[in-house]
C-alpha cells in the first residue's frame, strides 16, 4: 500500500518536472547546453526623402506573418515623428506622422528575428478571387492563354510552373508578348501572372522580402509569388517558375501596394540593411516566455539579479550532490561521517578545485587529528574540546594561506570558504571512531567521506548540468522522484554482496 | 554482481535497506526508541516486568556529579561505566580490579591500570555526550560487574562473551553468542574485532564462528573449536528475549545477554537497529525465518509458547 505511493508520488513528481521541462525546451526553446547561440538579423529600413512645406505622414509596410523566422523584437527611430503600427490591408503598416519637419528626413525602423521553423503561415484561406475586368484586346490573350495552360496542368502547382514558363519563354508567343508589353519592373511582371492566376479563379499574391545571409549594406527587395492550391500557400520564383522559397527569406510584406507612402514629401527612397549577430538562446526563449503569456512555467531564473543567479547556480548543485549521496550510501554502501559531510567538502573543492581541495582537506584533517590526540590529554570536556579544534583548524588553514602565498601559489588562497566547522566535527568523529574502532575503521571511514566528496564534486562541477538546472529547475522535482524512489530501495548495497560472500557461496 | 545479489536473495539474506525500509520503520515505533537507546530507562522496564539486570550501583547525569563516583562504587572491586545512550558497545568501561596498594588506581578488563582521574574524565565525556547517538547530553550508568561464567572460558579472550538474540514480534528468530578476542580488546563487539557464533535454536548449542564477516573455526587466541558449546538455561534466555515485545513494544529487536556466574542470564541491553552480522555468524538468512513467523504469528501467545515455538520451528536437522 505505501509502497503503492511511493511509486505515484515519485512517477508524479518525475512527469511534472519533465513535462515543465519539455515544454520549456521544445517549445519555448530554452537551449539544452551552454552558450548555445542562435544567429539573430537585425533589417534595418531607413526611409529617405525632402519634406515638404505642409505636415508629413510616412506609411511603411513592415513584416506581418514571416514563415520561418520569428520576431525578437522591432523599433522605431524617428526624431519628432508620431509613430503607431496598424493594420492594413496588406499587413501591418508602421505610420509616423509630424507637424512640420525641415530638409532632409531619415526615418527608420528595425525589426530583429531569428529562424524558428514552427513559424508558419497562420493565413486563413482566401475566397476565390473575382475574375478581374480587362479590356479588349488583352481579354483575348488572357482567356486563350489561361485556357492552353489548364490543358497542359493538373493542378494549381503545375497550372503556375506551366504559366510562369511561358511568361518567361525567351521567344515568346504573341499572346505572351502582348501582356507584357507593358509590365517594366519585377513588380509589375509579376502583377501579370496574378491577373493570369486570378482570370483562372487561383488566389495568388506578391510577397516581398529577401534572403538573410550575413551583412548586407543594401539589400534589394525580391518579388515572388504566392499562390494558395487550396491547402497552403506555395511559393514561385516569377522568374525561373521554381517553387521553394530561398534558405531564410524572410517575408516583408504581400500586396501590390508599394512598400513606402510619403504623404507631403517628395524624391522617397527606402534602403534595407541587414546585420546577423548571434545572441544567446537563453535570452531568445526569455523574450518568448514573455510573448507567450507563459510566465507560470516560464519563470526563470535569469531573472534575478546576477549575483544572485550565482548563489542559485552552487546552491542548485546540492540536490545533485544529495543524490550522489543517497546513491553512495544507499545504493552503494560507502562509510562515510555525517550525512552531508561530503556535499559541503565537494562546495568548498569548487572554490579550491580538487588536487588542491583534496590535499588541503587531507592535510587538514591530519593535522587536526594529531593536535586533537594532544587535547585528549588535557581532558577537556566535549564541547570546549570541539571548539578548541576548532579554532586549531582556522589557525591551521591561516597558517596554510600564509605559507603558500609565500611560496607563490595563489591557490592556498582560496580556502576561506572551506567550511571549517565541518572538519572540526570530522576531526572529533573521526578520533572517536579511531580511539574505539581502531585506525582502520577511522581511515575507512574518512577515505569514504573523501570518495564520496569527489564524486559528488565532479558531478556538481559539470557544466552542462549546471546549465542544465539552472535553466530547468524542474528537473530538481525528477531528482526529488529519484531520491524518493532510492528511500525505498530494499535491494542490496553494493558493499554487502561482499560481505554476505560467505553466505552465497554456500 | 547480479547473480551475487540473486544467490542472496535465494539465501534469504537480508540487507541494511530492507532492514531499515520494511522492519525497522514498520515495526519499531519512533515513540519507543527511548526505551531501548537509554539504558537506564530499559533497566527500569526490564525490572518492572520481572527480568534480570546487572545491579545499577548509580547514575551520574550531571558534570558535578562525576567526583560522586568513589562514593557509589565505594569499595567495590569491579563495576562496568557505560553511557546509557551509547551504541554498538562504544564508551563501555569494564573495572574489573583495583591495586592493592594505591585503591585509586582501578585494573580495566584490558589489564591496564587508570587511575581515577582518567575514570571520571572518561565519565565526563559520557556526560557531555560524546558517545551518545545523538550527540546530545548522556546519563553514565555504573553498574554490576557480570562475572565470568566457566562456559565460554575456552572461546573468548578477556571480557565476557555476549549472547544476542533477533526477536521478530515476539518470536525469537535467530541467536548468536558474541566472543571477545585479543583485537576487540574484551569487548564482545562484532565491529571491533570480536567472534560472532551463530546458535542453534532448538539445543542452543553454538555454530561455527565468524570473524570480520570470514567464518572461522577456531577462536583466533585461544585456539578452542568455537562451535558445540552448549549455552545454560537456553529456554529461560529465549522466553526473555521473547518477552523484549512486551517491554519495549518493538517488533524487531535485538535482546543483549550475558550469563552470569552467580545470577544467571542477564538483561544486558536491548538494541531497535540490530545489526545483520548475525545472518553470517549462523550462515543462513533472516529473511525466510521472518516469513516464517509472519505465518505462524498468533497475537495471542504468551513469550513462553513463542519461544517454544521457535526453538521448535527453526531447529537445525543435524
Amino acid at each position: 500500500m505505501k509502497q503503492g505511493y511511493v511509486y505515484v508520488l515519485a512517477a508524479l513528481l518525475a512527469v511534472i518536472g519533465l513535462s515543465v521541462f519539455l515544454y520549456k525546451w521544445q517549445v519555448l526553446g530554452f537551449p539544452l547546453s551552454e552558450d548555445q547561440e542562435k544567429p539573430v538579423w537585425t533589417v534595418e529600413s531607413a526611409v529617405h526623402f525632402d519634406s515638404g512645406p505642409g505636415s508629413i505622414k510616412v506609411q511603411l509596410h513592415i513584416p506581418t506573418l514571416t514563415p520561418g523566422f520569428r520576431m525578437l523584437n522591432e523599433n522605431s527611430v524617428s526624431r519628432g515623428y508620431g509613430f503607431s503600427i496598424n493594420y492594413g490591408s496588406g499587413g501591418r503598416e508602421a505610420q509616423w506622422a509630424i507637424r512640420r519637419a525641415d530638409g532632409e528626413q531619415t526615418i527608420y525602423y528595425r525589426i530583429s528575428v531569428y529562424e524558428d521553423d514552427t513559424v508558419d503561415e497562420s493565413d486563413t484561406t482566401p475566397p476565390f478571387p473575382p475574375l478581374p475586368v480587362i479590356n479588349e484586346p488583352l481579354k483575348t490573350a488572357v482567356d486563350v492563354l489561361v485556357a492552353d495552360v489548364r490543358d497542359h496542368s493538373a493542378d494549381t502547382a503545375s497550372f503556375t510552373t506551366e504559366l510562369l514558363r511561358r511568361l518567361n519563354d525567351p521567344s515568346p508567343d504573341p499572346n505572351v508578348e502582348l501582356l507584357l508589353s507593358e509590365a517594366a519592373s519585377d513588380a509589375e511582371f509579376v502583377d501579370v501572372a496574378r491577373t493570369m492566376l486570378a482570370s483562372a479563379r487561383i488566389p495568388a499574391r506578391t510577397v516581398h522580402g529577401f534572403s538573410l545571409a550575413g551583412r548586407q549594406r543594401n539589400a534589394s527587395l525580391v518579388s515572388w509569388l504566392e499562390v494558395h492550391d487550396g491547402d497552403q500557400w506555395l511559393y514561385f520564383n516569377p522568374a525561373t517558375g521554381e517553387s521553394n522559397l530561398p534558405d531564410r527569406f524572410l517575408v516583408w510584406w504581400r500586396g501590390n501596394e508599394p512598400l513606402v507612402n510619403v504623404e507631403g514629401g517628395s524624391n522617397v527612397e527606402v534602403d534595407f540593411a541587414i546585420q546577423e549577430n548571434h545572441l544567446d538562446a537563453v535570452a531568445i526563449a526569455e523574450t518568448q516566455v514573455s510573448q507567450r503569456g507563459a510566465s507560470a512555467v516560464g519563470v526563470s531564473l535569469y531573472s534575478l539579479p546576477i549575483q544572485t543567479q550565482a548563489v542559485y547556480a552552487v546552491l542548485l548543485m546540492i540536490p545533485i550532490g544529495a543524490l550522489i549521496m543517497v546513491v553512495m550510501r544507499n545504493i552503494v554502501g560507502v562509510d562515510a561521517f555525517g550525512t552531508f559531510m561530503p556535499v559541503l567538502i565537494a562546495l568548498a573543492f569548487r572554490e579550491t578545485k580538487l588536487l588542491w581541495g583534496v590535499v588541503l582537506f587531507t592535510t587538514l584533517v591530519a593535522l587536526g587529528l594529531s593536535i586533537r590526540f594532544l587535547l585528549d590529554r588535557l581532558r577537556l570536556l566535549l564541547v570546549p574540546r570541539l571548539s578548541a579544534v576548532l579554532i586549531v583548524v582556522v589557525i591551521l588553514m591561516m597558517l596554510i594561506s600564509l605559507a603558500s602565498h609565500r611560496m607563490g601559489m595563489e591557490t592556498g588562497l582560496s580556502v576561506a570558504l572551506f567550511p571549517m566547522v565541518i572538519i572540526a566535527m570530522t576531526i572529533e568523529r573521526m578520533s572517536v571512531v579511531w580511539e574505539e574502532r581502531g585506525a582502520v575503521d577511522a581511515m575507512r571511514a574518512g577515505l569514504g567521506s573523501l570518495f564520496v566528496a569527489i564524486a559528488a564534486y565532479i558531478f556538481m562541477g559539470m557544466a552542462w548540468l549546471e546549465h542544465l538546472i539552472f535553466t530547468f529547475p524542474e528537473l530538481l522535482l525528477v531528482i526529488l522522484a529519484l531520491v524518493v524512489l532510492a528511500g525505498r530501495y530494499t535491494g542490496y548495497r553494493l558493499t554487502e554482496l561482499r560481505r554476505f560472500k560467505e553466505l552465497a557461496a554456500k | 554482481m547480479f547473480s551475487a545479489a540473486r544467490q542472496l536473495r535465494e539465501k534469504g539474506v537480508l540487507g541494511l535497506n530492507e532492514r531499515n525500509a520494511d522492519f525497522i520503520m514498520r515495526l519499531n515505533p519512533r515513540r519507543f526508541y527511548p526505551r531501548v537507546d537509554d539504558k537506564a530507562l530499559t533497566k527500569e522496564l526490564a525490572l518492572a516486568a520481572g527480568m534480570a539486570v546487572p545491579d545499577l550501583y548509580g547514575i551520574i547525569e550531571h558534570q558535578v556529579q562525576v567526583r560522586q563516583l568513589t562514593d557509589m562504587v565505594g569499595d567495590l572491586e569491579s563495576f562496568v561505566i557505560k553511557p546509557a545512550q551509547g551504541s554498538g558497545g562504544d564508551g563501555i568501561l569494564v573495572v574489573t580490579g583495583r591495586s592493592e596498594r594505591k585503591r585509586d588506581s582501578f585494573r580495566l578488563s584490558s589489564g591496564a591500570l587508570v587511575s581515577k582521574g582518567e575514570l571520571e574524565h572518561h565519565i565526563s565525556n559520557i556526560v557531555g555526550g560524546q558517545y551518545s547517538l545523538s550527540g546530545n547530553r548522556d546519563k553514565a550508568l555504573i553498574e554490576y560487574c557480570v562475572h565470568f561464567d566457566p562456559t565460554f572460558a575456552e572461546v573468548s579472550y578477556q571480557g565476557v562473551p555476549d549472547i544476542r538474540v533477533v526477536v521478530y514480534r515476539g518470536y525469537p528468530a535467530m541467536a548468536m553468542v558474541r566472543l571477545p578476542t585479543r583485537a576487540s580488546e574484551g569487548k564482545a563487539n562484532l565491529h571491533q574485532g570480536a567472534v560472532g557464533a551463530g546458535v542453534e535454536m532448538g539445543s542452543g548449542v553454538t555454530l561455527a564462528g565468524v570473524l570480520n564477516d570470514e567464518i572461522v573455526e577456531e577462536h583466533p587466541d585461544t585456539g578452542a573449536l568455537v562451535a558445540g558449546v552448549e549455552i545454560p538455561q537456553w529456554q529461560f534466555i529465549l522466553e526473555t528475549s521473547a518477552k523484549g515485545l512486551e517491554v519495549t513494544g518493538l517488533g524487531y529487536l535485538g535482546v543483549d545477554m550475558v550469563i552470569d556466574r552467580d545470577r544467571g542470564p542477564l538483561i544486558l541491553e536491548m538494541n531497535a537497529r540490530p545489526g545483520l552480522n548475525i545472518q553470517i555468524a549462523n550462515g543462513t538468512g533472516l529473511a525466510d525465518r521472518i516469513a516464517r513467523i509472519d505465518e505462524l504469528y498468533d497475537a495471542s501467545a504468551t513469550p513462553e509458547e513463542r519461544a517454544e515455538i521457535s526453538r521448535r520451528e527453526f531447529k537445525l536437522e543435524r
